[in-house]
């Protein structure tokens, strides 16, 4: 059982403007079975957050290609990508590159 | 749960296995730990990250030196991360110790495409004022030009500038010492003499935007109407692939406008490797294959007295993102072109999910496609030209025309295809003018209206043809595309019929230019 966990979520390079152009958001993710990864936390962010065209946001269970993902101002590529165990306090920061939307 | 990891044969396999999340080491120093991953695999620290962005900038225009020191250089802002990063590393460039300092003048200009991006006129105003801040900080000279402008450019614009010729161009190495030589003798001279230029700098800074913009909020965006007839143009094109190219098309000529005006040689745009892969791909789609070299390469001579630069290009989208973010460069995010929900996105953006869902799961995808496009070279294209005879340029995009072997081959069906097509839409514009006077009471009478678009069609290169074709009709495209297309019609027109009294020299030539 994991215990609720509290992180920062914010988005950047137009990508906020998926989440009616607010780019720093608090948030609490609820207790469940199994420990909060990247994984679990998208699919939260699909839920929760995301107001519009969930396809220009994820693709599959992952992000679409082109936002880039930043856990605790460190590329996700070295933490395990969707993989990673979300830790209490942590900072998650997706950053578009795509021009169009 | 299970679901998410079972039905992606898309992602899942094809990728990389992640690596562990212990902690890595920086490749370059090997004792701090990474922060981010570029290439294909190699892991920076940050310090190590912001050494290896900062040389390859320099590296780039150590490279190619075609800017030469004092030489005047416009910087195209957008006001997102790639031409962000690239100011930063101009200033960076700048404010380095005497030897290793850049030695050209900047300015700057942002071009405000606010109105076809959806965005309210507060928006704008917002956007302006945030850009504005970016700007004011830098100290250097700045130009702001709206969109709307382009309905108030000259048909020169369209006109390829003489290239230098009244000065003859020295090498870059002699040019290097001449400045140096010249700087040694300023600072011989005295204090006076040396800080001339700096005191010139800083007049050229306050005469700007003391000169153009009235310091009063809400003053500064264009005319309500201006606007208007903005987003009609905007509106008539059928496609989102029309109202991107035709976007690219007004900012281009608003900046060289204010190239020329300013007084400006070089202008630096900001595209990125991943930009220009997908330029490439896309440009290739959209017919323009004969001028790739010149639509991505370092550097663009088409419109001859300016050229067009491209120093980022070596710079992945995700390297400037990761650079932005750490080093606090600060971007002025504007919504892209909107399509209607209904319609399908356009060529740009089929290319960019191409290319970028590719890249995701082969990391050397762009880069791969970048080489490629690299080998390209405008010298063939430019050397055919050389010799006398000025090839005819396309009236949009300035590059020489490549419609003429291709009359017989995929350009004829299609202008067959579209006049067909012209036909029943004109009996349906028929209708609405009831009112009598023979079609003069709608904006358009389809008549001529068909006859001034074919007028167009020999003005134009391929890919613009097809582009044309999806635009509005000609008359809402702005009066200097009009005018310009009208007097090369008439100059044809004239050289035709004078053509049996030339000599067949080419001797004409010089007045063509």
């Amino acid at each position: 059982m994991a215990a609720p966990v509290s992180l920062q979520v914010e988005f950047g390079g137009g990508a906020e403007l998926l989440f009616d152009g607010v780019k720093k958001h608090q948030v609490t993710l609820p207790c469940q079975p199994e420990p909060w990864d990247i994984r679990n936390l998208l699919k939260w962010i699909k839920q929760n957050l995301l107001k519009e065209r969930p396809e220009l946001f994820m693709q599959g269970d992952s992000v679409r290609p082109g936002i880039l993902v930043l856990i605790n101002d460190a590329d996700w590529e070295l933490m395990g990508e969707l993989d990673y165990k979300l830790q209490d306090q942590d900072n998650v920061l997706f950053i578009s590159t795509l021009h169009g939307g | 749960m299970c679901q998410a990891r079972e039905d992606y044969g898309r992602r899942g396999p094809g990728r990389r296995a992640p690596p562990p999340s212990c902690p890595r080491t920086c490749v370059k120093c090997k004792e701090a730990s990474a922060v981010v991953v570029i290439r294909v695999g190699d892991a920076f620290c940050r310090a190590c990250f912001r050494e290896y962005f900062v040389h390859k900038f320099r590296a780039m225009l150590g490279k190619n030196r075609v800017i030469f020191p004092g030489e005047k250089v416009l910087l195209a802002l957008s006001g997102g991360p790639a031409s962000s990063a690239m100011l930063r590393q101009v200033q960076e460039g700048l404010s380095r110790e005497t030897a290793k300092r850049l030695r050209f003048v900047p300015g700057l200009v942002y071009v405000d495409e606010g109105a076809v991006c959806g965005q309210s006129p507060a928006q704008r105003e917002e956007n302006l004022a945030r850009v504005e801040a970016i700007v004011q900080a830098t100290g250097f000279p700045f130009h702001l030009a709206h969109l709307e402008q382009a309905f108030d450019l000259p048909g020169s614009i369209l006109r390829r500038g003489p290239r230098g010729g009244d000065k003859p161009c020295p090498s870059y190495k002699e040019a290097v010492e001449d400045f140096i030589q010249q700087q040694r003798q300023e600072a011989a001279d005295g204090d006076g003499a040396a800080s001339l230029p700096r005191r010139l700098a800083q007049l050229r800074t306050q005469d700007v935007p003391a000169g153009e913009e009235p310091a009063a909020p809400g003053a500064r965006l264009p005319a309500a109407a201006r606007t208007e007839e903005l987003l009609q143009l905007f509106e008539a094109a059928e496609t989102l692939t029309a109202k991107e190219e035709l976007l690219q098309m007004l900012r281009t000529h608003l900046i060289l406008h204010t190239a020329r005006t300013q007084g400006y040689t070089k202008v630096m745009m900001g595209d990125s490797c991943t930009r220009v892969a997908v330029k490439l791909l896309t440009n290739l789609a959209l017919g323009r294959g004969a001028f790739l070299a010149m639509d991505t390469g370092f550097m663009d001579s088409r419109h001859g007295d300016v050229a067009v630069v491209r120093p980022m290009r070596e710079y992945m989208a995700k390297e400037i993102a990761f650079y932005n973010h750490f080093f606090g460069v600060s971007t002025v995010i504007t919504p892209a072109l909107r399509a209607k929900r209904r319609e399908k996105t356009s060529i740009h953006r089929l290319m960019e999910d191409f290319l970028l869902g590719l890249q995701a799961e082969f990391p050397s995808t762009i880069s791969t496609v970048y080489r490629t496009g690299e080998k390209l070279s405008t010298a063939p294209a430019e050397a055919s030209s050389e010799p006398g005879a000025e090839p005819q340029r396309c009236l949009l995009c300035l590059c020489a025309l490549d419609t003429l072997a291709e009359e017989d081959l995929a350009l004829e069906p299609t202008l067959i295809a579209e006049e067909a097509a012209q036909r029943p839409q004109g009996l349906a514009e028929d209708g609405c003018c009831h009112a009598g006077t023979q079609g003069s009471c709608c904006q358009s009478s389809p008549t001529p209206g068909a006859e001034s678009r074919a007028a167009f069609l020999p003005l134009l290169c391929y890919s613009c043809r097809l582009t044309f074709k999806e635009m509005g009709h000609p008359d809402t495209l702005p009066p200097y595309v009009r005018s310009e297309a009208q007097r090369r019609s008439r100059r044809a027109e004239m050289k035709q019929q004078i053509q049996e009294f030339l000599l067949e020299d080419d001797d004409e030539d010089p007045s063509e230019s």
